[in-house]
């Protein structure tokens, strides 16, 4: 029952919201609710790693390891994300502006929340859709006309995707005649060996294309860097740190599908067009000039190396991708509030206007530095860890021309994004072009930096054993 | 029955004849009014195709699917594009077009000649007489694409996303003419969201930026340091 009150609990909560009863009661309701939701989430992982059953609905709402692993962190990411609003969003002097703010908030998350719930491929395509519609207006929230024309861009591209991949999907039904097991994840995986491969290969293939460019797949990734830099920072937690691991995590549940079958060679496909995304955001990265892109990219480059890793294929490598997808969530949620602290106290998003951040706003200009060295993947934090045990199973699968460029393309961009930072937060305040207005951070945003920032030191040292169990299971439902 | 299966696949034929000449319209047309009437008339030719291979087929559920589909596509949808998106948008006869009329066409008339090959990649029709919707829907997907990228205005760029969304469902009407009714019943109610979302964007584009001539928006773009 608890996955229907994960479904439910954030519709109540956007209705509560859109209610004009004063300020304070719609971002509290959203905490509240979304911390609610976090607990729900988590027990139901738990139920799924003892290797208890969790089936709301058979066929229709199921639960098991790689979805009950990104259902936890959307909800995780939900509600720090829902914390650091409350005291970005504060400046918002419009009550009814903030009130649709967090309507459409809650109505975000639960359409995220959706797509690791349902099992069945048409209801995964439409809750995906309901991600992209209902973040529309989140990307246009700060009202500007740049926000507007990357609310446009973000919408055309990726709503366009999706119509493409409608048609992948109702491929993939055909899949059904040619046995009989119900239309879901797991359904099809035990069908794969009897359905003709032209189903499964077109179906993913328009799948791929579709869905690529929602989760910033490279080439129709060009939407990724303007919403995450128009967008309010809670909001760009949400997109990149979840929004394209949903997305991905649907192309990834067809990966088993296409292996089952056995006649197509899936991992091809994953790993060529995992390594052109990992590629080409390592270049882009060297040049941008805000730093809210630059995080937007690496988020491209993210996508890249959990894709790749999924195409390695063993259980090594299907180990690190859903290890990589755990912390690149954990990370990049981290980066973008910590981005949107240091836009707090600059107020604006050039690199180059930024100088000795860590003079000016010694919490910002910490949260970005710590953010940035995660991000790309210094040891002993747990990006490193992942991205490691990716390389390993790489050279362990033989597949040494692939893990060789996703080696070069990681160390690149780790040199792009310390060296942006580094400027920003070390170099010579004087230099900067800019006023530096010294405020100070709110509270609710320097708690969510702490918050946000434990796990990701935690882990790096130290993985919870029913965490790791849940990593194993996820990795199975890959590699099945 | 048997004796009206040739009947309902020509008929199904002309159909597939006038999704296609739509989508050519889609493209092709200059006037706003023009492009939402070649949607409603493409809309309508998806639901005569519906209720052909829901008869052909014997698949009940999909004459419920054309009675959604025919009350949200030929009707809500422009009547939202009309409440939301200002009246002087659509009063305006030119749309601007990367490419003009003429290249266009020609482009399409390609595209559609690689939908006929591509379509043998994917699987056939269900029943022969749906044969025809593969390549033909196809063709569509590939047009909405093409009148997407070329249309600068934001209206006819969301009926461009609206015409993916017909070709896909042309095509796959007839590949999987069994899908679950309730998956089938959220596609047309996906579409009505979108229109509404857009048509709201589009006005706040047109108070904000001054303009809905999308193609116009380049302020946010990956340069060199200034």
């Amino acid at each position: 029952m608890s996955l229907f009150a994960i479904l439910a609990l954030p519709l109540v909560a956007a209705v509560i919201s859109w209610l004009p009863l004063g300020r304070r009661l719609a971002p509290a309701t959203t905490l509240g609710i979304s911390s609610i939701t976090l607990i729900l989430a988590v027990t139901s992982a738990l139920r799924v790693t003892a290797g208890r059953p969790v089936v709301a609905a058979p066929n229709w709402v199921e639960l098991d390891g790689l979805s009950a692993l990104v259902l936890v962190l959307v909800a995780l990411v939900a509600a720090t994300a829902a914390l650091f609003s409350w005291g970005y969003i504060a400046r918002e002097q419009d009550a009814r502006h903030l009130r649709r703010y967090y309507a459409n908030y809650n109505l975000f998350v639960c359409s995220l929340l959706t797509v690791p719930l349902v099992v069945e491929p048409a209801l995964v395509w439409t809750a995906v859709e309901l991600t992209t519609i209902t973040g529309v207006y989140l990307v246009a929230f700060d009202d500007t006309p740049e926000a507007v024309e990357a609310a446009w861009k973000y919408s055309i591209l990726t709503i366009m995707g999706g119509a493409m991949a409608l048609l992948g999907f109702i491929v993939l039904y055909r899949a059904t005649r040619f046995g009989d097991a119900p239309f879901t994840w797991t359904g099809l995986v035990v069908l794969g060996p009897k359905v003709s491969p032209d189903v499964l290969e077109s179906a993913f293939l328009l799948i791929l294309v579709g869905f690529g460019a929602k989760a910033g797949l490279v080439p129709l990734h060009t939407w990724l860097p303007d919403a995450h830099s128009q967008a309010p920072s809670p909001i760009c937690a949400l997109l990149s740190g979840v929004k394209t691991t949903v997305v991905l995590y649907v192309i990834l549940r067809m990966l088993p599908i296409l292996n089952a079958s056995g006649r197509i060679d899936v991992d091809r496909w994953a790993i060529i067009v995992g390594l052109v995304s990992v590629g080409t955001a390592a270049f882009l990265i060297l040049q941008v000039t805000d730093y809210k892109r630059l995080f937007a990219f690496s988020t491209v480059e993210h996508m890249g190396i959990i894709l790749t890793a999924a195409g390695l294929g063993g259980a090594g490598a299907h180990y690190g991708a859903v290890y990589q997808i755990l912390n690149h969530s954990l990370t990049k949620s981290f980066c973008f509030f910590a981005a949107g602290s240091a836009l707090l106290a600059v107020d604006t998003r050039e690199i180059a206007d930024v100088r000795g951040l860590i003079r000016t706003s010694p919490a910002a200009g910490a949260a970005l530095l710590f953010g940035g060295i995660a991000i790309a993947g210094a040891p002993p934090l747990a990006v490193f860890l992942s991205e490691f045990s990716i390389l390993r199973s790489g050279i362990a699968a033989q597949q040494y021309v692939a893990t060789g460029l996703m080696a070069a393309f990681v160390v690149i961009a780790f040199f792009g994004i310390l060296n942006h930072l580094n400027r920003m937060v070390f170099g010579n305040a004087a230099l900067a072009g800019t006023h530096t207005v010294a405020i100070k951070l709110p509270l609710s945003c320097v708690t969510t930096l702490f918050l946000a920032a434990a796990p990701i030191i935690v882990l790096g040292v130290y993985m919870p054993p029913p965490l790791h169990r849940l990593l194993q299971m996820a990795a199975q439902s890959l590699s099945r | 029955m048997a004796n009206f299966a040739p009947v309902l696949a020509s008929l199904n034929g002309l159909a597939a004849g006038a999704f296609l000449m739509s989508a050519f319209g889609l493209l092709a047309t200059r006037q706003m009014q023009g492009c939402l009437r070649f949607y409603k008339l493409q809309s309508l030719t998806v639901i005569a195709s519906i209720v052909l291979i829901a008869i052909g087929m014997h698949v009940p559920d999909l004459l419920a699917v054309a009675l959604l589909d025919f009350a949200i596509k030929p009707l809500l949808i422009p009547w939202l594009l009309r409440r939301y998106v200002r009246e002087e948008i659509f009063r305006r006869r030119e749309i601007d077009q990367v490419l003009n009329i003429p290249g266009s066409l020609l482009v399409a008339l390609v595209l559609t000649l690689i939908a006929y090959f591509l379509a043998g990649l994917l699987p056939p029709a269900s029943d022969a007489m749906g044969n025809i919707n593969v390549p033909i829907g196809l063709a569509g997907l590939l047009l909405g694409a093409f009148t997407l990228a070329v249309r600068r205005e934001a209206v006819p760029q969301l009926i461009g996303i609206f015409g993916i969304e017909n070709g896909s469902l042309f095509a796959g009407i007839a590949i999987a003419p069994r899908l679950p009714l309730v998956a089938e019943m959220a596609f047309p109610f996906d579409m009505l969201i979108v229109a509404l979302v857009i048509g709201i964007l589009t006005r706040i584009t047109h108070e904000r930026v001054g303009t809905t001539e999308v193609g116009a928006l380049r302020s946010l773009r990956e340069e060199a340091a200034k």
